[in-house]
């Protein structure tokens, strides 16, 4: 009786936290003041935003910097709510076909460094992301493939030039790694300065940092957004052990922590701390795969893939696995939220997204002896990573065995999976995801493409790629629905080219006191801090 | 004695340059490079083409030979370059550890030498009385407890009892400052895991100093202390004690030279920012340049070490420096 209490004042706390959390920003006024502490679940790489490509480097890096656009903040959940961070006014609308975008600068805006912002820098730091120099990395030079040229006819106008008209541009200019530098900065110190130096336009000015420890800085009197930031200062605080983390922000050493906690950890913070913890929640832009490898013999027939994509009870997971797991949503190729993601309808057509467990695995073993797989042995790879990949890892073990397939789950440590993943390629079936930031959903599904550098299925299908084809092409909205309902469909169901387990479910408890900020569907997005306040 | 010093001192080189080979070629056994992991690592799409910019850019695409001699002119020049994870020069981000892990193994030595060795010169003088016993319970329990397990106790104890207290649970703080900027901040975050270390680090040296004392104490030289009347007190002190120091002085030796580098998991659980850290993290993130510097540095201690152990011998022990 007394555990069923609990149970129910639990779930009592929580929901109250989540209520105070969705609504508690809108009512109350931003206070100035304080020094943000939170915890960042990774150790801090470089600085370099242009070259880096982990959240670790985000959360205590981009409140020094400023975007171009950005998303906003005030709406982080809707996929489609850009605004201008350095430009002015609106998000401008592209001219010239779709092939062409000008935007306008904010006047007035300095580094912190008391150097001027003009489209000079803009120019400097996208020609260095989108054209790098020889020798000089750049992770997001794919995302800008149509970019053509980036001109300045002013001190404060910037032009992008596309190829192509694609609605893939203005998500992959609002990610929050484009940071914009100085051009001064690149032309005097070089393009490997910003690795460990820090000169932004951002809403905070770098104090110090301890490498692996932590990152200090403080508010920036000359911010463009008016009477932003209200915090006087923040410190990132490095804390790799999720044990740390919760601890941290049980004991009040740390306020937050913006990556997300297992269903667990939240439940352990509301109890020990009731409404003195908010809890945001969110689907998150990240989708847990299998990948069957089709350079294997056994998956190189659509019948095996099949069969495992329909063994794997994807509701039962949702309300089960979300128990223990950072996962919980049933979708497709899209990012739930989106207005181009599957309707639950259109979901359980799908192979595999059926609510019938048992025919759908009646199917499977019907597929695997067809195949002449009954008793299929399947080499699974598997990320040492604890949440989600070895939960869901172990889930999928279970669910294979269910139709008759053996599975040895082999866990490796981050660099050998990706090397078994890239290089060897010597698995059956390998665990594998999509994290993207901004969602940008045309770009996004290229994850599915046989030819696109992150997909490791090993496979070619021209079908796939003709109705992606379309889809980069069409510009009316209900028959890009379609089109894409037709390439999920493909790559899914009729090909199960590309196994979705479940996508990731992002939970923030956090300390009541911190204000103004927004769950993101991403860990990446919303981290300049310029909108948190505390109420202490 | 300077003869013996200087031939300690001459294996040394040997013993380096071996560690040096063994540690440059099996890190390159291990599968994936910095370069993929930083690039692909988060699921982005990348080119291959910038993945190998990056290998150009670090160096990790040169012939084998010439990174391993660029890598032992480094470590013979004190220049181990830069980290390739953070970018930062190495001397830094290890100095900045290098500080921390110290502190932590000094504090932890102190507290085991505090603990060791009145208990087991007690547990050695009473044995088989339940004071023996009670010596015993303790430090087998020392050694069975890991101290990572321990040092998560302390820290869940500590959150419970504080809040049951004083309404507010507090935890130990989780970055570091150096002693000299905030000796209470410094204090109060690293006299945790120094308990929790020097517990299980007094263990078993409880245990060798028992063993040991209880053998001296059974020669003919404490037989004849005894019968030419000495008291009891220097007949342990200046007899007894010193002599069984012996094993006592390799024990600690070897755990002040294994905390430097070895604190991997109390680290994690403290959350210190120290070498242990460091090295699993430059491992995880196959930073080439750093964990090989840090292995080195870790040999160097346990080389430097040793040689102050037999130093120490040959001052217990005259046979040691006249032979």
């Amino acid at each position: 009786m007394l555990k069923q209490t609990g149970r129910l004042a639990l779930a009592a706390a929580v929901g109250f936290g989540l209520m105070t959390g969705a609504g508690a920003a809108k009512a109350e006024t931003p206070k100035s003041g304080g020094i943000l502490n939170f915890v960042v679940g990774s150790n801090i790489p470089s600085f370099d935003g242009h070259q880096e490509t982990t959240f670790g480097m985000i959360h205590p890096i981009r409140p020094f910097y400023s975007l171009l656009i950005r998303v906003n903040p005030q709406n982080p959940s809707d996929p489609t709510d850009f605004e201008c961070d350095l430009c002015e006014g609106a998000v401008p609308t592209p001219t010239n076909d779709g092939k062409t975008y000008t935007f306008k600068l904010r006047k007035g805006v300095k580094f912190h460094d008391g150097t001027p912002l003009t489209s000079a820098d803009i120019k400097a730091t996208m020609d260095k992301i989108i054209f790098p120099p020889e020798g000089v990395p750049s992770a997001r030079k794919a995302f800008f493939r149509a970019v053509t040229s980036v001109d300045t006819p002013d001190d404060h106008t910037v032009v992008f030039n596309l190829k192509f008209p694609t609605a893939s541009f203005i998500p992959a200019l609002a990610t929050p790694f484009n940071f914009v530098y100085a051009k001064k900065d690149l032309d005097e110190h070089g393009y490997e300065w910003h690795k460990s130096n820090v000169n932004g336009t951002g809403p905070f000015t770098f104090v110090q940092s301890q490498p692996g420890a932590f990152v200090e800085g403080k508010k920036y009197a000359g911010y463009h957004f008016e009477g932003r930031p209200y915090l006087d200062g923040f410190k990132a605080i490095a804390a790799p052990k999720m044990a740390v983390r919760l601890q941290a922000i049980r004991g009040d050493r740390a306020a937050i922590e913006f990556r997300g906690f297992p269903p667990k950890a939240r439940d352990d913070l509301v109890k020990a701390l009731g409404d003195k913890i908010t809890v945001q929640e969110s689907d998150w832009n990240c989708v847990l795969l299998a990948t069957p490898n089709q350079q294997r013999e056994s998956m190189a027939d659509k019948r095996v893939r099949q069969a495992l994509t329909l063994g794997v009870d994807r509701w039962g997971g949702s309300k089960y696995l979300s128990q223990i797991a950072i996962v919980k949503t049933v979708g497709g190729v899209m990012f739930p939220s989106h207005p181009l993601a599957a309707t639950k309808e259109e979901l359980v057509k799908l192979k595999g997204y059926g609510e019938d467990i048992e025919a759908a695995r009646a199917e499977a073993k019907k597929l695997l002896a067809d195949a002449g797989q009954s008793d299929l042995k399947v080499d699974f790879s598997n990320r040492g990573v604890d949440q989600p990949y070895k939960v869901v890892g172990t889930w999928l073990v279970d669910q294979w065995r269910k139709i008759g397939v053996d599975t040895a789950q082999r866990v490796q440590p981050s660099g050998p999976f990706y090397d078994t993943l890239r290089k060897k390629k010597d698995f059956d079936v390998s665990a594998d995801f999509n994290c993207q930031s901004v969602i940008n959903p045309i770009a996004d599904m290229t994850k599915f493409l046989g030819s696109a550098g992150n997909n490791y299925a090993n496979f070619e299908d021209p079908k796939l790629e003709a109705i992606y084809a379309k889809i980069e092409q069409e510009g009316d909205a209900a028959k890009l629905r379609e089109l894409v309902r037709e390439y999920e469909t493909r790559a899914l169901s009729e090909e199960a080219s590309g196994i979705i387990t479940l996508w990731w479910y992002k939970i923030n408890p956090y300390r009541s006191y911190v204000k103004g900020w927004k769950i993101a569907p991403s860990h990446y997005l919303a981290q300049h801090l310029d909108q948190i306040w505390l109420d202490k | 004695m300077s003869k013996y010093i200087l031939k300690r001192i001459a294996l040394m080189i040997p013993t380096l340059i071996g560690a040096g080979i063994l540690v440059f070629f099996l890190m390159r056994l291990i599968p994936g490079d910095v370069c993929e992991l930083r690039f692909a690592g988060t699921g982005l799409y990348v080119d291959q083409e910038q993945i190998d910019v990056c290998r150009t850019q670090l160096g990790i695409d040169r012939p084998i030979f010439i990174q391993f001699a660029d890598f032992m002119i480094g470590f013979f020049t004190f220049d181990f370059g830069e980290s390739m994870w953070t970018g930062n020069p190495i001397i830094e981000e290890v100095g900045l550890r290098f500080e921390l892990s110290l502190q932590v193994a000094i504090m932890a030595t102190i507290v085991a030498i505090i603990i060791a060795i009145p208990l087991g010169a007690i547990s050695a003088i009473y044995q088989d009385t339940w004071l023996d016993y009670a010596v015993r319970t303790f430090s087998i329990a020392g050694i069975a407890i890991p101290s990572f397990w321990f040092g998560i106790m302390i820290i869940l104890g500590l959150l419970i009892f504080t809040n049951w207290m004083t309404g507010v649970p507090w935890m130990p703080p989780i970055e570091y400052r150096p002693i000299w900027v905030d000796p209470v901040h410094n204090i109060s975050q690293l006299i945790w895991p120094a308990v929790a270390t020097g517990y299980r680090y007094s263990a078993v040296a409880t245990r060798m100093t028992r063993s040991a004392l209880l053998e001296v104490l059974r020669e003919d030289y404490i037989r004849t202390a005894r019968a030419k009347g000495l008291v009891e007190k220097i007949v342990i002190n200046r007899h007894a004690l010193k002599n069984a120091m012996l094993p006592v002085v390799t024990i600690i030796g070897i755990e002040f030279a294994f905390l430097m580098g070895g604190l991997v998991v109390t680290e994690q659980v403290f959350n210190l920012n120290g070498l242990g850290k460091l090295f699993v993290e430059s491992v995880n993130n196959h930073d080439y340049a750093m964990t090989q510097a840090l292995v080195m540095l870790v040999v160097l201690i346990f080389v430097v070490t040793n040689f102050v152990i037999d130093l120490c011998y040959a001052w217990l022990d005259p046979r040691i420096r006249y032979s």
